[in-house]
């Protein structure tokens, strides 16, 4: 179970996404989850054996690193990532019911054609409607949170090349070096920047669903 | 043989299962094992080379290591999440055990039997209702006794859920008493407190699933005391209906919601 099964996962709700959405899709794919694999786990990869505090007490660096870092700018993307998928599978769930839905109303003796049904493109109307936006909202939702975080529990975006540390049993002030600072803050950037397209992307294809009902809307009553 | 196996597996099983129980196959996977995998295998990757110990002293550091972790995290949540996927398969071997019952009709011929072939026995889906009812709410009762046992087994073992930075050990052959210092203990604070969150919300899911289930047994009681005829012939045209609009869908459902085959 990997990014490849959530991939999978992914490409199935793909089929009943707007064209912004299929575009959101493919940059998440390649430009956050392919960069998170094949280049920024390399650069974190060794951010605790590369993490070099001046002095020789023992125990003074494991302490020194979790001050600094509660949690990896690593495990932060990975869960970023995975929470923002995730309301996807709500607009999943809504068009497996209404398929089921459906299948209860042939049950029931209504003629509808089978084929159909299996290749019937869901449009993104009615209740659907409201289930496709809650799901982009929510995906902001989240990407705003992560960010936010992110920004909280660094101070900002610019990893530091030294930190000074106080916390026992480091003796006085120590200064601890971070492994490969200058790479660690080009990705933290290039993942930011991409973040903020993202969020672009939903905020266009939130903008477009809403003028989209509100077309309709006028003409239904002219 | 390994996570992406037991996705396989379980994939088949979730063709039978109710909608809650297609929920929290979903929340399986990608609350829990796919965090397992992708983050908190590599927060728990360095707990042994990083754990480091104030003293010269050799085996020392190995010995209060195995003091305070007879089994890492990571162990623990592997092995129940495999135990919490197993039930499901009892429901699977059920199915198949009635499959191969109507295949065994089918060869003999029975003229009750309304099958075209052997692929229609083989793609049906079959309604929660009878010995799969027992099977299938039995499954879920000992989901939960997997989930609760385990989440005691963390608490009792680890004396809560948080880890701490600092262990004091005195264990021999460590001179009078030595201060450990644990690898990344806010990071593993929060996945642990992250993996217990979805354990519970993978618990409420299956409570529900089994309130679903007696509410539905207790409904189709009463329906069936008020009543009592039914007609056989239309029945069984009805069901085979049913059940290839059920694989039609289901099908699609299943490409839709959780790409695997069945």
């Amino acid at each position: 179970m990997d990014w490849g099964t959530l991939q999978a996962v992914l490409g199935g709700v793909n089929k009943h996404s707007t064209s912004i959405g299929k575009i959101w899709l493919t940059v998440l794919f390649i430009f956050r989850i392919m960069i998170l694999v094949v280049a920024a786990e390399r650069v974190w990869g060794d951010e605790q054996q590369d993490f070099v505090c001046n002095t020789l007490q023992p125990g003074c660096r494991n302490v020194c690193y979790d001050q600094f870092f509660p949690i990896s700018h690593i495990r932060l993307w990975a869960l970023q990532l995975i929470f923002v998928s995730t309301p996807a599978l709500l607009v999943a769930m809504h068009v497996a019911y209404r398929r089921h839905e459906k299948k209860r109303r042939f049950r029931n003796g209504e003629k509808i054609d089978i084929e159909e049904l299996k290749n019937e493109k869901v449009h993104i109307r009615g209740p659907l409607w409201w289930t496709y936006t809650s799901s982009i909202f929510f995906r902001m939702v989240f990407e705003a949170v992560f960010m936010y975080v992110f920004y909280y529990m660094y101070d900002g975006y610019q990893m530091p090349r030294l930190v000074k540390c106080k916390a026992w049993p480091c003796p006085n002030t120590v200064d601890c070096f971070v492994s490969r600072p200058t790479e660690k803050t080009t990705f933290t950037i290039f993942m930011l920047a991409v973040s903020g397209i993202c969020m672009m992307l939903n905020l266009a294809e939130l903008c477009y669903l809403v003028i989209k009902i509100f077309m309709k809307d006028s003409r239904k009553t002219t | 043989m390994d996570w992406g196996a037991l996705h396989t597996i379980l994939g088949g099983v979730n063709k039978h299962s109710t909608s809650i129980g297609k929920i929290w196959l979903t929340v399986l996977f990608i609350f829990r094992i796919m965090i397992l995998v992708v983050a908190a295998e590599r927060v728990w990757g360095d707990e042994q080379d990083d754990f480091i110990c104030n003293t010269l002293q050799p085996g020392c550091k190995n010995v209060c290591y195995d003091h305070f972790f007879p089994i890492s995290h990571i162990r623990l949540w592997a092995l129940q999440l495999i135990f919490v996927s197993t039930p499901a398969l009892l429901v699977a071997m059920h199915v198949a055990y009635r499959r191969h019952e109507k295949k065994r009709q089918f060869r003999k011929g029975d003229q009750k039997c309304e099958y075209k072939d052997i692929e229609e026995i083989r793609r049906q889906r079959f309604r929660i209702e009878g010995s799969l009812w027992w099977t299938y709410t039995s499954s879920i009762f000992f989901r939960l006794i997997f989930e609760a046992v385990f989440m005691y087994a963390f608490y009792f073992m680890y004396d809560g859920f948080r880890m701490p930075r600092l262990m004091k050990c005195s264990a021999w052959p460590c001179p009078n008493t030595v201060d450990c210092f644990v690898s990344r203990p806010t990071e593993k604070t929060v996945f642990t407190i992250f993996m217990i969150a979805v354990s519970s919300i993978c618990i409420l899911l299956n409570v529900a699933e089994l309130c679903y289930l007696l509410t539905k047994f207790f409904l189709r009681r009463s329906k069936k005391a008020g009543n009592p005829k039914h007609h056989p012939n239309h029945e069984n045209k009805e069901e085979t209906k049913q059940n290839e609009m059920n694989e039609l869908i289901s099908d699609s459902c299943q490409n839709t919601v959780i790409g695997f085959s069945s």
